[in-house]
Parts: C-alpha cells; sequence; structure tokens
C-alpha cells in the first residue's frame, strides 16, 4: 500500500479491512434514507469507517456542490499547478499510462493509450470531448459526480489538454441534466477569473477553452463517433470507424473523447503517482477506484465510491444494505442496460473489468441494477431491448429492423404466445445484430444473450404455461 | 414572430460557434421556449439564423427526443419506463398519471395544461420510479407524490 499523498486524508492508511469493517459496523439504519443526500452519507460512513480514500468524492459536501474556494483549499488545482511549473505533456501522459487508468464511460480502454494515438506533428487544431451524454439506464454516477463537484472535472481536462496538446476543449451533457451543467458552466468562469483556464494559464504559456454543450436528448449521442455528429450539429448517426477519432474526428481533426469519471481522476493520479492510484484497487490487476451507482430492489440505491475488485455480493450487502425487505436477489445488471446479467453464482466476481468479462459480462458504466425473485427476467430483457429499439439512429438495417423483431417476439413469450422455436430464434439474432454499423444492437443484445445463457428454463416455462409464471413482473 | 432581442441573443450565439449549424441545438431549444413547441415558422427561423435549409433544420428536430414538433401542453411530464424505474412501479406510475389527467400517453388535457410522454432514462435511477417536467426532476414518486406534483406544477403555469 502506498501511503496517500493527497492532503486531509484523515487516518489514512490501511488496505481496506472492508468487509470486516462491514461486519463489526453494520451500516447504520436507517441513515441515510432514501431521501437526502445519500452519496454523502455514504461518503462520509465508507471515510470514517474503513479508512477508504476517496477520490472523486474526497471533495463532496452535505447536499450541496462544493464552492471553489472550498476546492482550492482542499489542494484542489494543485496538480495543474505542479504539471504546468514542473511536467512536460508526455510526462502527463506517461503518468496516465503508467497509472492503468481504464475509460469510465462502458468500454475499458485504457486512458493514457487513447490520449497516444493522437499524432503530434501534424499542424492545426486537435480537440478534446468529455462525453457526459449519460443515458445508459441505470446509469447516472456522473451526474451525481457534477452536481457534487464540477471542479475535478474541470481540472482534469485542463491537464489532459496540456498532455494532448489541445487549445479547444467541449464538455457534451445530456439533457435533462441541468444542474451539471450550470455546476460546469460557473467552474468554467471561476477557474478563468482566477487564470486556472483560458489564455495563458498560471503564466505557462498554455492556453484552453473550455466550452459546453447541452443536448437534446437521443442515446446514440454517447457513442463517440455520434456525439461528434452531434456537436457539430449534424444528425447524429455514428461515422465508420477507421479513420478512427484520434486521427480524423471533430471536424475532421484528431480528437480524444473521453467520460466524465475518467477526466475527474487525471488531477488525482497527477497529484497522487500511479503506483498510488493502482494500489486504491482491492486486486493487483486493477486500478483506482469506480463509481458503482446502484439501483433497483435495494435499501441504499446511491452512488458509492469503492475500489475496483470489490465483490458484486460486497457492494450489495456492504453499502447497499442489502435487498429491500422481504426481497430476495435473483440477478442483477453489473454494468448499465447493455451487460449480460449476473445471479447468485456470480456473487463472488470481483467488480473490475476483466473479472466481470471473463464472467460473461461487462462492467460498463457500473449501473447495477438489482432485481428481486419475483421479477420476470423476461419482461425485464424486453423492457431493455425496447429502450434499444426506440433508441436506435435508424441508419442500418440490421439495428432498424432487428431490434423491433427481438422486441416482438420477446412481447409474445413475454405474453404466452411463445414457441419452442422462439428460443432459436433469439440465439440467431444475438449473431445478427452483431452486423449492425455500430455497438448499439450488439450492446442491446447482451442482456438478450444474458437470458438465453441464464435463464432459459424462466423462457420455457413461459411457453410451456402460455403465461408468465409471475404475472408479468 | 421574434422580438429583435431574442434574434439578436440568437445571432450571437451563431457567431460563437465553431460553425454556424454547431449552433442548431441550441437555437432550436431557445425557438421552442419561445413558441412552447418547434412550430414551422420557427423551423423556418432557425434555417435562416444557422444559414441551413429547413430541410437540414428539420432532420436535427426530428432526431431529438426533447424538441417537439407538434403542439404539446405547457407542462410535458417524461415519465421514465427504462429499466431501474420499470423494476420500482413506472409502468402503475404512467398508467395512474393517465387516469388522472384522463389522457393515454403521448396525449395532452382538453385545457392544454399537460402532455404526457414516456421517456428513456433520466439518469435519477437510484430514487425510481422518476419523471421529469421542464427542467424538474422528481424521484421516489408513489402516486399520491404525482399528483402533489402535477396540482403544484399546473397552479405554477396558470
Amino acid at each position: 500500500m502506498v501511503p496517500s499523498p493527497l492532503a486531509g486524508e484523515g487516518e489514512g492508511g490501511g488496505e481496506v479491512e472492508l468487509f470486516s469493517m462491514f461486519r463489526r459496523h453494520p451500516p447504520p439504519d436507517p441513515l441515510p434514507s432514501r431521501e437526502g443526500d445519500k452519496t454523502f452519507a455514504w461518503t462520509l460512513f465508507l471515510e470514517r469507517m474503513t479508512c477508504m480514500e476517496q477520490l472523486l468524492f474526497r471533495h463532496n459536501r452535505p447536499g450541496r456542490c462544493v464552492t471553489f474556494a472550498e476546492y482550492r483549499s482542499d489542494g484542489g488545482f494543485a496538480a495543474l499547478e505542479k504539471a504546468l511549473s514542473g511536467m512536460s505533456p508526455s510526462d502527463v501522459q506517461q503518468v496516465v499510462i503508467d497509472s492503468n487508468l481504464r475509460g469510465r464511460g462502458g468500454a475499458g480502454f485504457p486512458t493514457g493509450k487513447k490520449w497516444s494515438f493522437v499524432p503530434r506533428d501534424i499542424p492545426g487544431p486537435r480537440y478534446l470531448i468529455c462525453n457526459c451524454d449519460e443515458m445508459e439506464p441505470g446509469t447516472y454516477k456522473d451526474r451525481v459526480l457534477l452536481e457534487a463537484n464540477p471542479y475535478s472535472l474541470v481540472e482534469g481536462m485542463t491537464l489532459a489538454a496540456y498532455a494532448i496538446g489541445v487549445a479547444h476543449a467541449f464538455i457534451f451533457i445530456r439533457r435533462g441534466y441541468e444542474e451539471a451543467a450550470e455546476n460546469c458552466r460557473r467552474a468554467i468562469a471561476e477557474a478563468k477569473a482566477t487564470g486556472l483556464l483560458g489564455e495563458n494559464i498560471l503564466g505557462s504559456g498554455f492556453s484552453l477553452e473550455l466550452d459546453v454543450h447541452q443536448s437534446a436528448g437521443r442515446y446514440i449521442c454517447g457513442e463517440e463517433t455520434a456525439l461528434m455528429n452531434a456537436l457539430e450539429g449534424r444528425r447524429a448517426n455514428p461515422r465508420s470507424k477507421p479513420p478512427f477519432p484520434a486521427v480524423k474526428g471533430l471536424w475532421g481533426r484528431p480528437t480524444v473523447v473521453n467520460n466524465v469519471e475518467t477526466l475527474a481522476n487525471i488531477p488525482a493520479i497527477v497529484a497522487g503517482g500511479a503506483a498510488w492510484f493502482k494500489g486504491l484497487a482491492r486486486i493487483p490487476e486493477a486500478a483506482g477506484t469506480k463509481l458503482f451507482c446502484v439501483s433497483g430492489h435495494v435499501k441504499n440505491a446511491a452512488c458509492f465510491e469503492l475500489p475496483l475488485g470489490m465483490t458484486l455480493g460486497e457492494i450489495i450487502d456492504g453499502p447497499c444494505g442489502g435487498m429491500l425487505p422481504g426481497r430476495e436477489f435473483k440477478a442483477c445488471i453489473p454494468g448499465g442496460a447493455s451487460t449480460p446479467f449476473f445471479t447468485k453464482a456470480h456473487w463472488n466476481v470481483p467488480m473490475d473489468f476483466d473479472t466481470v468479462a471473463k464472467a460473461g459480462s461487462r462492467l460498463g458504466t457500473g449501473g447495477i441494477v438489482v432485481f428481486d425473485r419475483n421479477t420476470c427476467m423476461v419482461a425485464a430483457t424486453l423492457n431493455l431491448v425496447s429502450f434499444y429499439a426506440r433508441e436506435s439512429c435508424g441508419w442500418c438495417t440490421p439495428c432498424r429492423e432487428g431490434l423491433p423483431f427481438v422486441q416482438d417476439v420477446l412481447a409474445r413469450i413475454e405474453a404466452g404466445e411463445g414457441r419452442e422455436e422462439h428460443i432459436g430464434i433469439l440465439r440467431e439474432h444475438v449473431q445478427y445484430l452483431n452486423y449492425a454499423f455500430c455497438p448499439l444492437a450488439p450492446g442491446a443484445m447482451g442482456p438478450v444473450e444474458g437470458l438465453l445463457r441464464l435463464f432459459e428454463d424462466e423462457i420455457r416455462e413461459h411457453i410451456v404455461l402460455g403465461r408468465c409464471p409471475l404475472g408479468g413482473k | 414572430m421574434l422580438s429583435e432581442e431574442l434574434r439578436k441573443e440568437l445571432r450571437t450565439r451563431v457567431a460563437h460557434a465553431v460553425t454556424n449549424r454547431e449552433a442548431a441545438v441550441d437555437v432550436m431549444k431557445e425557438l421552442q421556449r419561445h413558441y412552447g413547441w418547434l412550430t414551422d415558422e420557427a423551423v423556418a427561423e432557425a434555417a435562416e439564423l444557422l444559414g441551413l435549409t429547413p430541410l437540414q433544420v428539420e432532420e436535427l428536430a426530428t432526431f431529438y427526443e426533447m424538441i417537439y414538433r407538434r403542439p404539446v401542453g405547457r407542462r410535458v411530464i417524461h415519465v421514465c419506463d427504462s429499466i431501474s424505474c420499470w423494476a420500482l412501479g413506472g409502468e402503475s406510475l404512467m398508467a395512474h398519471l393517465a387516469r388522472q389527467l384522463g389522457i393515454e400517453p403521448g396525449g395532452t388535457t382538453a385545457d392544454g395544461m399537460f402532455t404526457l410522454l414516456p421517456c428513456c432514462c433520466l439518469g435519477n435511477c437510484g430514487d425510481a420510479p422518476t419523471l421529469m417536467i421542464g427542467d424538474t426532476l422528481y424521484g421516489l414518486v408513489t402516486p399520491e407524490k404525482a399528483d402533489e406534483i402535477v396540482g403544484k406544477e399546473g397552479t405554477a403555469a396558470q
């Protein structure tokens, strides 16, 4: 365990006896309530009871957004000062590569590596985009993060822009995240007014313009090439890859697209170093913490910052306080709507990118949706597929035609009109939809694949009984 | 008709953009705020401001969930129907609102006050079920709480 170099860390130290701590100090009940500032209550609890370092939530204040002055006096922008006074852009990129930070938006691509794909030798502008088009059902971590603290993002984007050589960056925010957008605009103005953003930052000669773009609501905008079309004011159909955005992206220029949480990690990595960051995870192959946003039939459905590598069961029984009274765990979505289900058999899977992939799903966004024993998995899958069918941009045939077809088959099975051959049809479509133009349709088939692999008996029960065995829910 | 003031404001926004059409979503949203929905007149005005054809504006307008190309009530109730809300009673919340307002999802009340629409994930999954009216997000919405919200929003919009 590398000692924490960050200021203001309480007791600190100690690889967290997190789970025995939970047993010795059971989570407070009824605190935190289902209303009020759940995230803050839990951040405090986790820090106090487990000495667990909070990196993204460490500046949080109860029930409100941290102020610029508070963030500054907590050591905020120290990483930017450190980088601009003594580190070259490639030093900053190297520390991010060494930290093993992987993208928090769903795909888990190594962040430093993504940055390294941007060609440095061609003249003209290049761009950095923060992807805050958080519309994956079950995912709300970026909203919680930005409503509590927009400054880590602004500082992280400035560091990233410095590393990549970007002079103009954008924060692309989904519709409905008004408070998050307002916080970002305020943080940008405050940083500009104090020389931390804009022209000649901290007298270093490095300048960055940062703009907020608020979208009008469409899931596909979160796909990075569709996002660039949306930002340019074009219909947000995805673009073909290659050329990859790092070479030809926004307005045809080299572009990096990173998730909010990914970028908000950068200041702490630059300040604390790669070894410290890696040490925050609970298993050696993982690095850092992760925002897990939990919903569904658990007692405390909130967004928690936890070390990567905690097991699914530890997350549900620990910070989530277990299931709602009288409910029994049946399954969950481990990382947002496109990830195949986990069941009780996956209870001890460490929640990290590779470990979850090895267990047949994806860590995705960290959005965990928990279902109890009375949930019909056919109906749940139907709900998920309906979302994707509606959000398809219509550009390619497998997605435009395939998803409504799969939706219809699932609806028939759920309504008791299913036939044995439907199982084979669903299985074929898990394959066919891989021929789609972008990852939306294959993502939509994630839960269908999980349904077929884990709940084939439940599908068949619908067909044999000629009705939903759980009464539709 | 747009006021000179709003037109000037929108021209400034377009001038700040890297290319004109980058401002398209902002311009459509502002015009929608002005007219209540994106009228044919608004599409033509947006096209003029952005240097696009009305058809080019149309292909953007029809793409987005929050741009209304048909008249809507003074308050649009967006009820989340994605997975977390579904698991915690989103369907019965929608049914309750439809019954209380006397309209089907997609419809507008006779007095032009409310339009009821299903929508995808609002990013408030920890407080499901959720709905949004204007820019206000409501979580943990029970049928009783829904009635209260509708009453309050209705009074505010009078």
